[in-house]
């Protein structure tokens, strides 16, 4: 699973953190930012889910790859 | 040698002695179709793929900071999903740096022509300039004038003019501008080169970078790299300021600041160090006078040539009084959209206030290195990234500075030959082309 993180969209409810804190890395202020460039590890994948949804400004969102989304049409 | 307190000024302009003149032109005449024409300009094109080889071999890099090698990416762009797009960016937000403007207003042929060559190894079907300087915008529509029937490359080049601000230079805020929004950056992925203007892979060059392309067309790769050093070939626009020579200045990479400064009868001796890189490396001590100014040496010294602006700093002036105006002028001008940046630079900021102003403490200056190091790479654009390194450089490169400000005994400030610092340090003001 990889991710990309919006962070001018990011407010610092830092929803995420909670659910998954080994991606989701806070600054002082409670900003996020994303650890190994965004790729989950399958252990993580849930807890990274879950931030996924309960990001109250959907900064977060699932990448796929071109021939996921080819295999999509 | 004084630290240029009256900004904006306008610089001199001239190429160094052991350089042709590559990039700059004399007079301040601004260079018409003609002109550019008479020098050779606009050249037929046989085999864009050999130019694209020469210029690979010239190695040639962006001028506008990151130095990344033009080849590569155009090779990328070329490679993606869609018919590209290129984007010749002279938006120079970056205070103390004037080249892309005098190119601009200056040698607007050549800046187009190098976009035609990028263009055309690119493959790219849609050309755009983007800029902020309404003169640039006048010059560069002007010389689309003149081109307009003549003969000699009949594109459509779409010129967009945006308000000067730091940020607006960065490539993701040229692809959004030119596709109608704000220009403010945005997050990464996708960058330019996959995802750019309307969704399509976008080549977005620095003017200076672009005019570097006929340069390689005429001279071939080997008579390219007749200036310059192997890795950092050629010549690149320095823009100094600071001092009395405060200008614009052509001279060829690894060419020492010493080497630079005494051909414009400035005297080393009363350098303390620099503002390196434009406002994006920070201050760097005495040691820069004899480093060779490319790439590689720069790195070296955990510093960078950015977009070749280096403001010197006499004996009067204060290193740590400099790296807190900067700070300051980070924490203002930033794009205000990440929490991480516009946090970080307003702390990073009150810290350096409190510094300069002997009222910080020893875990002040801790939680300003933990900042300097933990803060990277936390911003969308490059804006932390630069104030991260102002922190940083000032903490490596002036400690002696930074425990006289913590004991309150810093001997520059408020002797009588200090100089003041303005709240835009080392800004300079393109001269008006005729």
């Amino acid at each position: 699973m990889k991710i990309k993180l919006d962070r001018t969209k990011c407010d610092g409810f830092g929803a995420c953190a909670r659910w998954a804190p080994e991606t989701f890395d806070l600054d002082d202020w409670g900003y996020v930012s994303l650890t190994h460039a965004g790729n989950v590890a399958p252990e993580h994948e849930d807890g990274v889910r879950r931030a996924l949804l309960d990001c109250p400004v959907h900064a977060i969102t699932e990448l796929h790859t071109v021939a996921e989304v080819d295999a999509t049409r | 040698m004084t630290l240029a307190t009256d900004a904006p000024v306008t610089p001199a302009v001239a190429a160094h002695p052991d350089v042709e003149s590559r990039l700059l032109i004399g007079g301040g005449q601004r260079e018409d179709l003609a002109a550019y024409r008479a020098a050779g300009g606009y050249a037929a094109v046989d085999d864009a793929e050999r130019l694209l080889d020469e210029v690979d071999e010239a190695a040639v890099r962006g001028r506008g900071g990151a130095a990344f090698p033009i080849a590569t990416k155009i090779r990328t762009v070329r490679g993606g999903r869609g018919v590209p797009v290129a984007v010749a960016n002279g938006e120079e937000g970056e205070p103390a740096s004037v080249k892309d403007r005098w190119l601009l207003r200056t040698r607007p042929h050549l800046v187009l022509d190098g976009l035609r060559l990028a263009s055309l190894m690119v493959g790219a079907d849609e050309l755009h300039v983007y800029v902020s300087d309404p003169a640039s915008a006048e010059s560069v529509t002007r010389a689309l004038e003149e081109l307009r029937g003549a003969g000699v490359w009949d594109a459509e080049v779409a010129v967009t003019l945006v308000e000067p601000t730091y940020v607006a230079g960065e490539e993701t805020a040229a692809v959004q501008a030119i596709d109608g929004g704000p220009a403010l950056p945005t997050d990464k992925p996708p960058r330019p080169f996959e995802a750019g203007v309307k969704g399509r892979p976008t080549l977005v060059s620095n003017v200076e970078t672009l005019a570097n392309l006929p340069l390689v067309q005429r001279l071939g790769a080997t008579g390219y790299r007749g200036l310059g050093t192997y890795a950092s070939p050629g010549t690149f626009l320095l823009t100094l300021s600071g001092c009395a020579a405060t200008g614009l200045y052509e001279v060829p990479f690894g060419v020492t600041l010493t080497a630079v400064l005494t051909w414009l009868g400035e005297d080393p001796a009363q350098v303390d160090g620099v503002l390196m890189g434009g406002y994006f490396s920070g201050v760097l001590g005495r040691q820069v006078l004899d480093v060779p100014l490319e790439y590689d040496a720069l790195k070296a010294l955990h510093s960078g040539l950015g977009c070749g602006a280096v403001g010197v700093l006499s004996a009067g002036t204060c290193p740590v009084e400099v790296s807190a105006a900067v700070m300051a002028y980070f924490a203002r001008e930033n794009a205000g959209q990440c929490g991480s940046c516009f946090n970080g630079t307003a702390a990073m900021s009150a810290v350096l206030d409190a510094l300069r102003d002997s009222r910080a403490e020893a875990e002040d200056v801790e939680r300003l290195t933990g900042w300097s190091v933990r803060l990277r790479g936390r911003g969308a654009c490059g804006t932390l990234d630069g104030a991260t390194n102002v922190a940083a450089a000032l903490l490596r490169e002036y400690p002696d500075a930074v425990r006289t400000h913590l004991d309150g005994t810093c001997a520059t400030c408020g002797a009588a030959d200090e100089q003041p610092v303005p709240a835009a340090p080392f800004a300079v003001a393109p001269p008006t082309a005729a």
